[in-house]
């Protein structure tokens, strides 16, 4: 706790000078010849990757390409065997997740982590959990316990502050949730939690929010819904990187996509141009096309040699 | 020297080849269910009595005693396998390890039922003579033991490695779902596990028994203890690994015996587990430092709504407590009532620590004993007024379990509950050892009574109205802990610690206030029930009082403070109620903790 300090103070003049360095260097995220490997596998090799400040960046690619080992990487789950992770002109590479929350970086789940004995607002809640004023690591935990004891005027206005903030953002998904504001969240529908992570993610005003198929087990008219509050959270020049698998709403709502295949990079660029590069489309489609037809073949021969 | 030096090594590894009858049972065991089987040393004590009953009744030859005991252990094993394992597949991971130390109380119990508390002896069966063997000495038995380790280890290593059904058993400990797949009967691998664990216990309880000539209905506590320690040297569930395991176990206690003094036995064996929890949490031989990626979850939570009483029926049911001596005018009655608020405080403290936080706790009497210990002598000894020693008693078990415990707070599910189970023995043997300042085997006696304003309080009235009132407003004060935002965090560390640790929040620091918490109210329970009793010693406080405070948190719901305080009285003032059933109290705890885990996870009130 205490090695952490020095970065926590650190944390906050980070905003200002970085508004006035050039548009080049203002990448807000960048990572560096990231690698991760199990054993002999290597999920995630030599990946670079950067986002400027508000722009929106997908991540896209077969199955086990490394999207999610990558995303761990970047928000401190796992670490990396080689490269390092830059935010805010900031070395986080080692950085534990809680000093990243502290920084403002949010992260929903591929499988959805939602708090599943907790009602929709307190999940919500925990989202805000760095920007309590009483959970500071600088204050020492008795004091925190002292705190929650006493309860005094000031703490409890940030709490009451906190709750609205918590229902305007639950607000966005319309009358989804807030019905359920106390509701625990194993009553909600799969959907409902994927929403009930988001709005978590979104209560610690991030600055650079990672989204892990946010739209994975909805139905078209909940993906649809869904884009369009991606969207608008873009629209307010959030910082995004996206993996999904449904390819029209990456197109749709991507700067830049990145594709990854087998724990690297083989393409990145414009929707437009990411869309004809012949290696993507061999990824997405050749290969599929491929190995099915030869199943498909492989199968042939099966069923002709049976008899 | 070199003669004495020998002696301890040949003791080292005798000892050492008990534990790893033990331990490979358990690696087994853990292997393919990712239990670990608490009941291991019930099985090794009833192992160990029925050899008694065999010799003592049927007067059967050795060859015969131990295949009695073999069978009747297998026996066991199975109805272990069919109780606490079977039903419980689908559950929280924890369910089932709750379910073994349920089975293990009824074991226990049952067996000082029959055969009573008192040590007997286990008459060796085998002729008197040594070989003496550069001034030391090897026995009969020795050998027996040595012969018995290494045939039993190599017999396993052939099962598990050329035949059938040891290839389903290494399928099941490796992929249990995809073993089901290609055809694999897991249940029947489960049952054939637990049937060799336990025969191979049994038959290292009867040797114990025949090593040290005593055996005793409480002597399977102490063994669950050490298998799990080799297991964990060797790594869990590796088999091989609790062989050497076991081995070194053996060999590091006997030449610490040498060095140090008897009474310090079991210091070796704790300091172990606790180096290797946080240094090598897994084994031996696994160079990987961080804790395993665990299918065992610490937390025993499913979905469920708790009952909500309204603050007005709580309200009445405080005052209707408070007005009970009023009517009661019983003392018997009032000192039932008084014990059931004292075990009240520490339910509610543990419901925080295993229910809201998901941290499973087995080493609470510990805690009561810091407590109890530290408010008695900063009255004795300092001469503190009780009214200061009490709280201070509460604060030095806060700060000496949440270090003791803190190596803990990084690991989950079992390793928690291994690692507080290893800091309530190392309190309990401190307390025997450290004689100049606890006074030793002796106990602490004199204790100053409970007082208010400087005034004594002996009547029965009085320290039920103290009891209660310290109950009531610790109960209060940790309701409005929960009701904050520490209630949310600490549930959320609970419920998925990464998703919590992605939010910001630091693991350590909200399982140590917790921790801290919890354990400031079961020292201040124990220095209570100091000041009450007036006189404590290291039996005050033990063990199983552990388990029954745990019984009691998820009688009441896990986490659910009011359920916990109901827990207490059900739990303390019901078996009062049926005089005759005093015998059997802990017996029917056991019984209720396994109905429960099967029945009603949720406890009565419900999980917060």
């Amino acid at each position: 706790m205490s090695a952490l300090s020095p970065n926590d103070t650190e944390a906050k003049p980070v905003a200002s000078p970085l508004a006035a360095a050039p548009a080049k260097a203002a990448a807000l995220i960048e990572a560096n010849g990231l690698t991760r490997r199990f054993g002999g596998l290597t999920a995630v090799d030599a990946v670079d990757l950067a986002a400027a400040e508000g722009e929106f960046v997908s991540v896209i690619g077969p199955n086990g390409a490394g999207k999610t080992t990558l995303f761990n990487l970047i928000t401190g789950l796992d670490r990396p065997d080689a490269g390092r992770v830059l935010y805010a002109a900031e070395d986080i590479t080692a950085m534990p997740p809680k000093a990243l929350a502290a920084r403002r970086m949010a992260r929903t789940f591929q499988h959805g982590r939602v708090f599943a004995n907790l009602s929709v607002i307190d999940n919500v809640l925990i989202g805000a959990h760095a920007r309590l004023s009483a959970a500071r690591p600088r204050l020492g935990a008795l004091a925190e316990l002292a705190l929650a004891a006493w309860r005094p005027a000031a703490l409890r206005r940030e709490e009451e502050a906190l709750r609205r903030e918590a229902t305007d953002i639950l607000r966005i998904f319309g009358e989804r949730l807030l019905p359920r504001l106390d509701h625990p969240a194993h009553s909600l529908s799969y959907a409902n939690r994927r929403r009930v992570e988001i709005a978590r993610a979104l209560a610690l005003s991030p600055r650079l929010l990672l989204l892990d198929e946010p739209t994975a087990g909805m139905n078209p008219t909940e993906t649809r819904e869904m884009l369009e509050i991606i969207r608008d959270l873009k629209g307010r020049g959030l910082t995004i990187l996206l993996i999904e698998h449904k390819l029209d709403m990456v197109m749709e709502l991507s700067d830049r996509i990145i594709v990854m295949d087998n724990g690297r990079v083989i393409a990145q660029g414009k929707p437009a141009e990411v869309r004809h590069d012949p290696q993507v489309i061999e990824a997405y489609l050749g290969r599929a096309h491929r190995s099915a037809e030869t199943e498909a073949t492989a199968g042939g021969k099966r069923a002709g040699a049976a008899p | 020297m070199p003669g004495a030096l020998l002696d301890y090594t040949v003791n080292g590894l005798i000892v050492g080849n008990i534990y790893m009858l033990l331990a490979v049972g358990l690696a087994l065991i853990f292997g393919v269910s990712h239990l670990i089987n608490f009941a291991h040393g019930s099985v090794y004590a009833v192992g160990a009595f029925i050899g008694w009953s065999a010799i003592h009744y049927l007067s059967t030859p050795l060859p015969a005693t131990m295949l009695l005991v073999m069978v009747g252990c297998a026996v066991i094993g199975l109805a272990i396998e069919r109780l606490g394992l079977r039903p419980l597949q689908n559950a929280p991971r924890i369910a089932p390890l709750l379910a073994t130390i349920g089975i293990s109380l009824v074991l226990d119990q049952l067996l000082q039922l029959v055969f009573g508390a008192d040590p007997r002896s286990l008459p060796s069966q085998l002729p008197n003579w040594r070989i003496h063997l550069g001034g030391g000495t090897i026995g009969a038995l020795d050998l027996l033991i040595f012969g018995i380790g290494v045939a039993s280890a190599a017999l396993l290593f052939g099962f598990l490695r050329f035949t059938k059904l040891g290839w389903a058993v290494r399928a099941t400990a490796l992929d249990r779902d995809a073993a089901k797949q290609v055809g694999v009967n897991v249940d029947a691998v489960n049952q054939l596990v637990f049937a060799i664990a336990s025969a191979l216990g049994g038959l290292s309880g009867l040797l114990v028994g025949m090593y040290y000539n005593t055996i005793d209905a409480g002597m399977g506590f102490q063994a669950t203890l050490k298998g799990v320690v080799a297991l964990l040297i060797g790594g869990m569930g590796n088999v091989p690994g609790a062989v050497v395991g076991s081995l070194l176990l053996g060999l590091i206690e006997s030449y610490g015996i040498a060095l140090f003094g008897t009474t310090y036995r079991n210091l070796f064996a704790f300091a172990l587990l606790l180096i290797f929890l946080v240094f090598r949490p897994n084994g031996l031989f696994s160079n990987n430092r961080r804790p395993p990626p665990e299918p065992l979850t610490g937390t025993f939570v499913p979905p469920t709504s708790p009952v909500a009483l309204p603050a007005w029926a709580l309200a009445a049911l405080a005052v209707a407590a408070l007005a009970l001596p009023l009517v009661i005018r019983n003392a018997y009655a009032l000192q039932v009532l008084t014990n059931a608020w004292l075990y009240g405080i520490l339910a509610v403290g543990l419901t925080l620590i295993s229910g809201t936080v998901g941290l499973i706790s087995l080493g609470h009497a510990g805690l009561l004993a810091i407590g109890g210990y530290a408010s008695a002598l900063l009255a004795l000894d300092l001469g503190l007024p009780v009214a200061a020693s009490v709280p201070l008693a509460g604060l030095v078990a806060a700060l000496l379990g949440t270090a003791l415990a803190f190596p803990a707070f990084r690991l989950r599910g079992h390793y928690v509950s291994i690692a507080t189970l290893g800091m309530g023995e190392v309190v309990a043997l401190v307390i025997l050892n450290w004689e100049s300042l606890t006074r030793g085997p002796l106990g602490v006696s004199g204790i100053p009574p409970l007082e208010i304003a400087g005034q004594p309080i002996y009547s029965p009235q009085g320290q039920y109205w103290l009891a209660l009132i310290v109950m009531l407003l610790l109960a209060a004060l940790q309701s409005r802990l929960l009701s904050s935002h520490l209630g949310r965090t600490w549930r959320a560390i609970r419920e998925d610690d990464v998703a919590a640790r992605s939010y910001g929040i630091s693991l350590n620091r909200y399982k140590a206030l917790a921790f801290g918490f919890g354990a400031f109210l079961a020292g201040v329970a124990g220095a209570l029930t100091a000041h009450v009793y007036s006189y404590i010693n290291f039996e005050t406080f033990d063990s199983t009082l552990s388990i029954l405070a745990l019984t009691m948190v998820i009688l009441g719901g896990m986490g659910n403070v009011i359920g916990a305080v109901f827990a207490a009285i059900a739990l303390i003032a019901l078996p009062e109620i049926f005089r005759g059933a005093a015998d059997y109290r802990m017996l029917i705890y056991g019984v209720v903790l396994l109905l429960l885990i099967r029945f009603r996870p949720q406890g009565l009130m419900g999980t917060v």
